[in-house]
């Protein structure tokens, strides 16, 4: 018995180290991120590193705003997120329930390849058309782009789940005389809510998160805030305070969505392995 | 009926551009001036392009290494994370915390802290007297080092993946087992590791995928550099198509670059039917 108990001691041990080894790169990165963002520039550049941020000063974030339109770039970022993130689920919803009701494979596949395709396969030709129809320098082809992100995540998560749904409830409303619109509209989506919240959080992050298509498409003031924050680095090489700031004021939105909705998250991510661009 | 906004959708943000590109990349297309029909030309230049084929033979080493260690970590962490103990919840969503973060703004934190003089990384490794190392800034340990962030961006997602297939699984064998005396050991190689080997190969996918695709963070960290050390297939199209503005070389490499990312995937699902592991 006694025997017993300590091999279940070293077991408990072994759990804890092993997972402080896992979570302590994460933790540590941010930790560190958010010291850089609250020193000074001589503590910054300091050898041995200055840890804890002593006194802690907003100068770099508002250095950040004063040097550069980041206003704009939030607002930017703001309606391109938020129109793809929208439009997404306005289409999205409804394909994922065909698609569920008709177990149409075929177009899961097809769902399934614009996961597969690498971003910048699109941007190509959908650069010399915006540029065709004069839309460069404008936000609608960073919205139309960011499509390409949110559709695939949106119908994915939906076909996953109107299939979990038990299905009498609209064959109930069916022959009560409802038409098939009415049944997705008023018995299947209000099931699906849990569902809806999931896909529209991960879509509006990875179209937040996303980078490629505004460092390609984007013009000066169409910028969103990933590409901004880009262009402080080149800016600025050396003052770190400013850019761990201005990396910040892009994630901070994220990571705390993140750890609000950790467990809506945590579900659309374990069942579609879902990742845009 | 309910699918058709959507299939419209797909049909013209993504076939219009696959059509485009196959299109393109027979012609010798520059952003201005005329765009003369050249046949295969485009494809054959990749035959004899050295840097090209540096950057296939790269982007092949640096997915198999990003594949690895991630597969490796995250099935660790799914075994932990299916555990019970104090703080799991949080402990969890601290870990999935860096998949979640913006890839520019990490990869710009990462940059900083790769500084060889300044960088905190040199500081720690001094701190357990490990010589500096020059981290992104030397062709030798670039490519080991970009494995590095995108390992610790994306074990995650396996992770999560992970200990999905482990949830799904049934109680009994382990009660079984327990009764017999088996190791935590024994249990893991003997019962879990066979039973959630699909989703480890999913998960092996998606990562393969990705890690083909990656993009952001070796954009941000390195552009390729030093000269060419880490120049994947993606930053080489980049490069290709949006600062030297040859479309028609860079829409090759785009259907190349598709070929092998459906290849791979394909031959890993079909690796996956044949053979269950044992």
């Amino acid at each position: 018995m006694k025997a017993h108990r300590i091999r279940h001691w070293i077991g408990r041990i072994g759990l804890y180290f092993s997972v402080l080894m896992l979570v302590s790169p994460a933790i540590l990165f941010f930790l560190w991120m958010l010291s850089l963002a609250l020193k000074n520039e001589s503590d910054n550049t300091a050898f041995p590193p200055v840890f804890i941020p002593n006194p802690p000063t907003l100068d770099n974030f508002i250095d950040v705003f004063a040097k550069n339109d980041f206003l704009t770039y939030t607002i930017n970022s703001v309606i391109v997120s938020f129109s793809a993130t929208g439009l997404a689920l306005l289409f999205g919803v409804p394909a994922g329930y065909g698609i569920a009701k008709a177990k149409a494979t075929k177009a899961a596949v097809l769902i399934l390849i614009a996961r597969i395709t690498p971003g910048l396969s699109y941007l190509i030709p959908l650069f010399l058309l915006f540029q065709w129809l004069g839309l460069i320098g404008t936000l609608t082809p960073l919205i139309i782009t960011h499509l390409v992100i949110t559709v695939p995540i949106v119908v994915w998560i939906m076909i996953g789940f109107f299939e979990g749904l038990p299905g009498e409830l609209e064959e109930a409303a069916l022959v009560d005389g409802a038409t098939i619109w009415q049944a997705f509209r008023y018995v299947a989506m209000p099931l699906a809510r849990p569902g809806i919240t999931v896909a529209m959080i991960l879509a509006f992050i990875f179209s937040w998160n996303n980078f490629i298509f505004g460092v390609v498409l984007a013009g000066r003031s169409t910028r969103t805030l990933p590409v901004a924050v880009y262009n402080v680095l080149t800016f600025e090489q050396i003052s770190w305070g400013p850019l761990a700031a201005a990396a910040l004021v892009v994630t901070a939105p994220v990571l705390l969505l993140t750890l609000l909705m950790q467990k809506e998250i945590v579900a659309g991510l374990t069942a579609g392995g879902v990742k845009g661009g | 009926m309910f699918a058709l906004p959507a299939a419209i959708i797909v049909v013209a943000v993504i076939l219009f551009p696959w059509i485009f590109t196959l299109f393109m990349s027979v012609h010798d297309w520059k952003v201005t001036g005329a765009t003369p029909f050249v046949g295969m030309a485009n494809y054959a230049k990749m035959l004899v392009d050295e840097r090209f084929q540096w950057a296939f033979v790269r982007t092949l080493t640096f997915t198999a290494a990003s594949v690895i260690a991630p597969v490796v970590l995250g099935v660790w962490a799914a075994v932990c994370f299916s555990s019970k103990f104090r703080l799991k919840g949080f402990a969890r969503t601290l870990f999935v915390l860096p998949m979640m973060a913006t890839p520019v703004a990490i990869s710009l934190v990462w940059t900083m802290m790769f500084h060889p003089q300044l960088g905190v990384l040199n500081y720690l490794l001094s701190l357990v007297g490990i010589p500096p190392s020059a981290w992104v800034y030397d062709g030798a340990t670039v490519i080991p080092t970009l494995v590095m962030v995108e390992t610790w961006q994306w074990t995650p997602l396996v992770m999560l993946i992970v200990l999905g297939g482990i949830a799904s699984l049934p109680t009994d064998p382990y009660e079984a087992a327990t009764l017999d005396g088996a190791s935590p050991w024994q249990m893991f190689r003997h019962i879990t590791l066979p039973l959630v080997w699909p989703f480890i190969v999913v998960a092996s996918v998606i990562r393969m995928i990705d890690a083909l695709k990656a993009f952001d963070t070796i954009y941000v960290i390195t552009l390729g550099g030093p000269g060419t050390a880490s120049e994947t297939i993606n930053i080489l199209l980049y490069q290709t198509a949006f600062a030297y503005y040859d479309l028609g070389y860079g829409s090759a490499m785009v259907v190349v670059f598709f070929v092998l990312i459906m290849v791979v995937s394909l031959l890993l699902l079909h690796v996956r039917q044949k053979q269950a592991f044992q």
